[in-house]
């Protein structure tokens, strides 16, 4: 299945053992930029941005809530997308790459919540209303517990690989239902701020401070979900040479350093 | 610069416990799922060291697609290695 010196395209690292290497050289600097932008983002959001005409302070959380809550679906449709391609072309890295990303997805999808529990209280007067945007975002999350859960207790690598990419594709029809909510129904939760289409309908340097920060979680998933996914590979390909190298290399550090 | 000084900073307006409570949480998550990827990534290492040395694997031999694909994932651990995977090569 994988033939690791075929091919001189990017499909080359389609093969883990070319893929694992790539991934650690590429998380490091995905965790640097991710690091670079979270401060620059931070310093926008607090020092840059004016205070909220009608809000006050309190508005601030906007830059973890938004893209917190953007990271939490696109990650679900990245997962969706790398389960098709693993049920389709039958590569095992696809079904490892989105079983690496969901961890980091439910984290944001519990950001997201919590952080927009905490801006609901002052603004709305509540910590949880079962508004669509509110319930389908929470769906989002038992569809992320329910993916890890399942891909974590089969024991057949291979069976819980298809159930998990199942689980993927059908939870995907959630996410434009989380995204278009607010104009379906008649929701609590304020529509869109910034959309393709429209002028944003927020200041400038709120704007940029909030999608610095929306570029920074996309770095940190990519630089964790790279992280995750070596260790995954190791395990699926123990029975590999080249991972006895690796395992060699690395006992060799290990024992370097104690 | 937004503010008069570092307290009205802290006090976010009298919103302090939602800002920071906002913030606060999501760098404790971030920095648990950081310890959690590399404490996890030692983990496998060390695990999977030990099991290539139970079934006599480290110095070459087997290679890939002897073994069977479809053991229990947690195959390594546990389960296997004194029975089906003790094959020396």
């Amino acid at each position: 299945m994988s033939r690791p010196d075929r091919g001189p395209s990017i499909l080359r690292f389609a093969a883990p053992q070319n893929f694992y290497p790539l991934a650690g050289r590429l998380a490091p600097w995905f965790a640097g930029i991710a690091a670079v932008l979270t401060v620059v983002g931070l310093w926008l959001g607090f020092f840059v941005a004016p205070t909220d005409a009608t809000q006050g302070e309190v508005y601030r959380v906007i830059f973890i809530h938004v893209p917190a809550a953007w990271m939490s679906m696109f990650v679900y449709l990245v997962m969706a997308f790398w389960s098709a391609v693993g049920l389709v072309m039958n590569t095992r890295l696809s079904f490892l790459m989105s079983q690496a990303l969901a961890p980091t997805g439910a984290m944001f999808c519990v950001v997201a919540l919590w952080t927009g529990a905490l801006w609901g209280r002052p603004t709305w007067g509540a910590y949880w209303v079962w508004d669509a945007r509110l319930t389908s975002q929470a769906l989002l999350l038992f569809l992320y517990l329910g993916f890890i859960a399942l891909t974590r207790t089969i024991e057949d690598p291979r069976r819980a690989d298809r159930a998990g990419a199942l689980i993927a594709l059908v939870g995907a029809v959630n996410v434009p239902v989380i995204y278009f909510s607010v104009q379906w129904w008649n929701t609590l939760h304020q529509g869109a701020s910034v959309s393709l289409t429209r002028a944003p309908s927020m200041a400038a340097t709120m704007l940029a401070g909030m999608l610095v920060m929306a570029f920074a979680a996309w770095a940190y998933t990519l630089a964790v979900a790279l992280w995750r996914v070596r260790p995954m590979i190791l395990e699926r390909e123990r029975h590999a040479e080249w991972v006895g190298a690796v395992l060699t290399r690395e006992a060799q550090r290990q024992g370097g350093r104690t | 610069m937004q503010w008069e000084s570092w307290s009205a900073f802290w006090n976010m307006g009298g919103a302090a416990f939602f800002v920071w409570g906002s913030y606060g949480l999501t760098f404790v998550l971030v920095a648990l799922e950081l310890a959690l990827v590399f404490q996890r990534r030692k983990d496998t290492v060390s695990r999977l060291l030990r099991w290539r040395k139970a079934v006599g694997r480290n110095g070459g031999g087997g290679g890939p697609g002897n073994g069977s694909r479809n053991e229990s994932r947690n195959g390594p651990a546990r389960a296997g290695v004194e029975s089906q995977e003790n094959e020396t090569p």
